[in-house]
């Protein structure tokens, strides 16, 4: 018979684990390091690392002009891009004064909401993926495909359209251009009730975000969290109905705030959101006014010395523009505040104390676009 | 509040800020020594109650580097633009006012990274974009690198 | 790519033509054949060009259809990474070394503009590596910014016949990049 030994049993330490979600993984969120230390599955605290994606977008357009900038802006949150797009060009027309005719207006306003729907469509799909439902990946981008048809046959290309310009638009939308969003929005109201249908409803996914990764309304301010995110605490951040620009204050929308602030709160948001951006296409795409698709703009355009900024709310959160002229027909400086940045800020302060497999929820909720943070 | 009351009260505050007349929002420039006690009354007092920093940038005049705050109100509206300059171009640094507004945390990394301007008692200064060992700082206005940059 | 064009592959008639091993061609083809249509990509998308890879990938441009059938997470697994984004300095040695751990054999698409060479991002950028080719050997450039979920599945064809070429007796030599 064989003897038991006993070891003597000493004081196990428990030491912290860190452990590298690398720039390269399966998430689609873009190139982020995030360090994670770890006891047990737990999170401790997490450290990000940016960087892998810095174009040096800023110090690029020191070298371009006005009208060259907007195809770097469209660039940066790629998902946004046309709203990046409208800040610079709302900028540029507010400092040299320009009035842009009505037409453009409207049609900006309607192309915003357009784009704020794709990017929510999508990343509906990757919040689906990142849980684990691989279906939602495939609706959601086949749903997607809509909206990009028609950007393609009013702008000649699918992603990166580069379409405003300081003063209107750099062509006129295609005739067919109405008929095709009004059957679009009569299309996608029938497909979102499927999306509830499969995610919203379904009982794992409540259980992985109800209660998840709460962020408070104090704390949302005070860490600058804006958007849907910001908006899901209970923080009135959006800024198409504090600082109106195109025809914002002439339509109805609601802006729906949350109170708990969680995982589950910051879903529900978006997907509120997409039903808000069709009821004002709605109430825009039967009255855009006739008339040209540009003022009237010199080939050479000179802001005067001084600063400007210009805020715009994107899919994300609000985007700041803040230009530093000297009078030359480039910026002296121009600094893009990104909603990312701040978004990113909070993510060590809301999953301290939950375990791994929650921090990627809280991520795909908060939805980061990287080369945003990066620029 | 309105503007013109808000500039009595933050001259008030710190009697040697300098206003700058014509801007799009309310703008002073402040001296660096001043600029942590402002930012901490500018948040606590209820009448001002400034909680949200919309924007931190820093700028390389060439003649001194400058760090600017965008600064808002979400009970009162009302907005700020406060400058702090500093000439010293090897050593310049600022106070940080990451203990008062959280989300300054990372811009001042950046501002730091991309223009070398120090913030004192920041939590965690280092280079957040570029890797550690870059030498430099791009954002200047002499900044020249012949190996990376191709001129158009 | 109509399919003459894609059957006909004069490098192959040449090498028919010059005698070599008849029993080796015939492993060869089918050894060719099972790679070319079976290539499973790593995941690696930096920016903009990530999101049309994705397209390319969903139900209207499915590209499971060539045989790109899943997505691999792990390098080790993989057989082709597509670059899609920029590459910056920071990200170039964990490129390289995602390539390195990548076992035999791979190959390279370089997808989009800023891939290729830089792109948008070549004039007055400090942090921009000018093309992927500076860090790892480039098989198929794809060009475009981004390209089109069609013009991404034209490169990944161009890869299929590229591969029908390799052969036994001339093994593909990796090039060592310092």
């Amino acid at each position: 018979m064989k003897e038991v030994i006993h070891l003597p049993v000493q004081n196990v330490e428990e030491e912290e684990y860190h452990i590298n979600m690398g720039p390269q993984h399966p998430s689609t969120h873009g190139v982020l390091r995030l360090v994670v230390s770890l006891q047990g599955e737990i999170v401790k605290s997490l450290k990000p690392h940016c960087g892998y994606i810095h174009r040096g977008i800023e110090k690029m357009c020191e070298k371009d002009t006005y009208p060259q900038i907007i195809h770097l802006t469209d660039r940066m949150d790629y998902f946004s891009a046309h709203i990046n797009n409208h800040a610079v060009c709302l900028l540029v027309e507010k400092a040299l004064e320009i009035e842009v005719p009505d037409r453009v207006k409207y049609i900006r306003t309607i192309i915003d909401e357009l784009t704020r729907i794709n990017s929510h469509q999508l990343w509906w799909c990757s919040f689906g993926m990142d849980l684990g439902a691989l279906t939602c990946f495939f609706y959601g981008l086949r749903d997607r495909e809509k909206i990009l048809d028609i950007f393609e046959e009013s702008f000649g290309s699918r992603l990166l359209h580069s379409y405003y310009t300081p003063g209107g638009l750099m062509m006129d939308i295609h005739p067919d251009f109405q008929k095709n969003v009004k059957a679009f929005i009569k299309y996608f109201r029938k497909k979102i009730k499927d999306y509830d249908n499969l995610l919203t409803g379904n009982i794992i996914m409540q259980e992985r975000t109800k209660g998840i990764g709460i962020l408070t309304r104090e704390d949302a301010i005070n860490y600058g969290v804006t958007g849907p995110s910001g908006r899901a605490s209970g923080f009135a951040c959006d800024v198409r109905k504090r600082h109106p620009y195109g025809v914002y204050d002439k339509v109805e929308f609601r802006e729906i705030l949350g109170t708990k602030g969680d995982t589950f709160e910051r879903y529900s948001m978006r997907m509120h959101e997409m039903l808000e951006s069709m009821k004002i296409i709605e109430q825009l795409i039967d009255n855009i006014p006739a008339g040209d698709y540009s003022a009237k703009m010199k080939a050479v355009l000179k802001l005067p010395g001084g600063e400007y900024y210009q805020r715009v709310e994107t899919a994300r959160g609000e985007l700041g523009v803040y230009v530093v002229s000297d009078g030359n027909k480039s910026p002296f400086r121009i600094k893009f505040r990104s909603p990312n940045l701040s978004n990113l800020n909070v993510l060590d302060h809301i999953s301290r104390g939950w375990k791994i497999a929650d921090l990627v929820a809280i991520g795909a909720s908060m939805d980061f676009v990287i080369p945003d943070i990066d620029r | 509040m309105d503007n013109a009351v808000l500039k009595e009260r933050i001259l008030g505050l710190v009697p040697d800020a300098e206003y700058q007349e014509n801007k799009q929002f309310l703008t002073f420039i402040i001296p660096p020594a001043k600029m942590h006690d402002l930012a901490f009354k500018l948040k606590s007092e209820s009448d001002l109650a400034f909680d949200y920093l919309f924007c931190l940038t820093g700028v390389d005049m060439v003649k001194f580097l400058e760090v600017v705050y965008h600064l808002e109100s979400t009970t009162h509206r009302h907005q700020l633009e406060l400058k702090v300059r500093t000439e010293d171009r090897v050593n310049g640094a600022v106070d940080t006012v990451c203990d008062i507004w959280r989300t300054a945390e990372f811009p001042e990394r950046e501002v730091f990274d991309l223009l070398g301007i120090r913030f004192n008692n920041h939590p965690d200064l280092r280079r957040i974009f570029l890797e550690e060992g870059w030498v430099g700082h791009p954002l200047r206005k002499d900044y020249i690198d012949e190996v990376n940059i191709v001129e158009f | 790519m109509k399919e003459a064009d894609f059957r006909d592959n004069e490098t192959l008639e040449l090498f028919k033509k010059s005698g070599g091993n008849i029993l080796l061609t015939t492993v060869d083809a089918m050894i060719d054949w099972g790679r070319s249509n079976s290539i499973w990509p790593l995941t690696f998308a930096t920016s903009c060009c990530g999101i049309e890879m994705m397209a390319t990938g969903a139900s209207r441009h499915d590209f499971a259809r060539f045989g790109i059938e899943v997505y691999r997470a792990s390098p080790r697994q993989a057989d082709v990474i597509v670059v899609a984004g920029t590459i910056v300095n920071k990200m170039a040695p964990v490129l390289k070394r995602l390539y390195d751990q990548m076992s035999d054999p791979k190959y390279v698409i370089a997808m989009g503009a800023c891939a290729v060479s830089g792109g948008p991002f070549y004039y007055n950028s400090y942090h921009v590596v000018r093309g992927v080719d500076h860090v790892i050997p480039v098989d198929v450039y794809v060009p475009g910014c981004p390209p089109r979920p069609e013009a991404l599945l034209y490169g990944v064809m161009q890869l299929q016949r590229k591969i029908r070429l390799e052969s036994m007796s001339s093994p593909r030599q990796t090039v060592e990049l310092k």
